[in-house]
């Protein structure tokens, strides 16, 4: 599949990345000190930062399917983000909300902080990836367990 | 001194750095989510380039599903990164200056090559020990604050705002009791 990709697909991630990057920078996402004052109801200013994020998505997720059939650089069709729901959710959200209230950091704005020079972040990116790669050793091996007996998916 | 009204009391309160730096930057980053879906269809979350890149290491059944998907996100991890640099090489630095911007007081400022660099004072261990929470929770929760916070409220996602509510009401509990217990940075 990457072989078929449009010669413009790469360029576009990494200028959306760039700017995705850039907005954390500005926001002061990136900057761990500042989530912290916001779980600690010191400043408010967060709430603007993910529902302005949101709400620019949203309007995006809503029109292009309306106005197109298909993405120009993949062919994929236009859907929203729809997850099915399941205990998951709870239970990964409730860890996830651990490690957000004691570090102030979550993935997207690690990568920023990185960019505006927080070498000091290469270590809650050291324990995002020990943290990704235990839940997917543990998944891994009960997939494995639980397809096993039956052979069934 | 003539007191300010009570409604901008309480926005100076609320809101001690303004709110032009977050509304302005949450706009950037929606719109660099939007540039990426609007071309490719993509809904992008920054949390799955965590386990897509452990299958470039890692033979585990669990990362081989991102194998089709692990080069661009590592090329939209970059470009997060890259863009944070060009924020700290022009806003950052003062060679664009704005009054959208309020620097704030956070962290320690350190220059290199006439860039202005920043460093925060969290302590390493909360950074690690949290850091091992995020990347499991994230990725048994199905998304993080740019998937599931961005996308999935944008999409009206049900599981997304549940998954919003939950990680952010734990997170608030959390700092709490972290700060309570004397914690700082």
């Amino acid at each position: 599949m990457s072989e078929n990709r449009h010669p413009l697909f790469m360029p576009l991630i990494l200028v959306g990345g760039l700017i995705f990057g850039f907005g954390l920078g500005f926001s002061q996402m990136a900057r761990p000190e500042v989530v912290l004052n916001f779980l600690q109801f010191e400043d408010f200013g967060l709430l603007f930062v993910m529902f302005g994020a949101a709400i620019v998505s949203g309007i995006a997720f809503a029109v292009m399917p309306r106005i197109r059939d298909s993405a120009p650089l993949t062919g994929d069709r236009y859907e929203r983000r729809l997850k099915p729901f399941d205990r998951n959710v709870l239970i990964g959200g409730a860890i996830f909300g651990v490690g957000w209230g004691l570090s102030g950091i979550c993935p997207g704005a690690a990568y920023a902080s990185l960019g505006v020079g927080n070498v000091s972040i290469l270590w809650a990116l050291a324990g995002m990836f020990v943290g990704a790669y235990l839940q997917g050793v543990w998944r891994s091996k009960r997939a494995a367990a639980d397809a096993a007996p039956t052979g069934a998916d | 001194m003539v007191a300010d009204p009570v409604p901008l009391q309480l926005a100076a309160e609320l809101f001690p750095n303004g709110i032009s730096r977050y509304a302005v930057g949450g706009l950037l980053v929606g719109l660099g989510a939007v540039v990426i879906y609007i071309g490719t269809g993509i809904p992008a979350g920054a949390s799955t380039f965590l386990e897509s890149t452990l299958s470039y290491v890692s033979g585990q059944s669990r990362f081989q599903q991102y194998v089709s998907s692990r080069d661009w996100r590592v090329v939209f991890t970059l470009g997060i990164i890259l863009g944070g640099l060009a924020f700290a090489a022009t806003v950052q630095s003062g060679v664009i200056t704005t009054s959208l911007y309020q620097p704030g007081t956070t962290g320690e400022l350190y220059e290199v090559g006439g860039v202005t660099l920043w460093s925060t004072d969290v302590q390493a261990w909360r950074l690690l020990v949290g850091g091992v929470f995020v990347g499991i929770g994230t990725r048994i929760g199905k998304g993080c604050t740019s998937g599931h916070g961005v996308c999935g409220v944008g999409s009206a996602s049900k599981t997304s705002l549940v998954g919003v509510a939950t990680f952010l009401t734990v997170a608030i509990v959390t700092a709490q009791i972290v700060a309570a217990l004397g914690v700082s940075p």
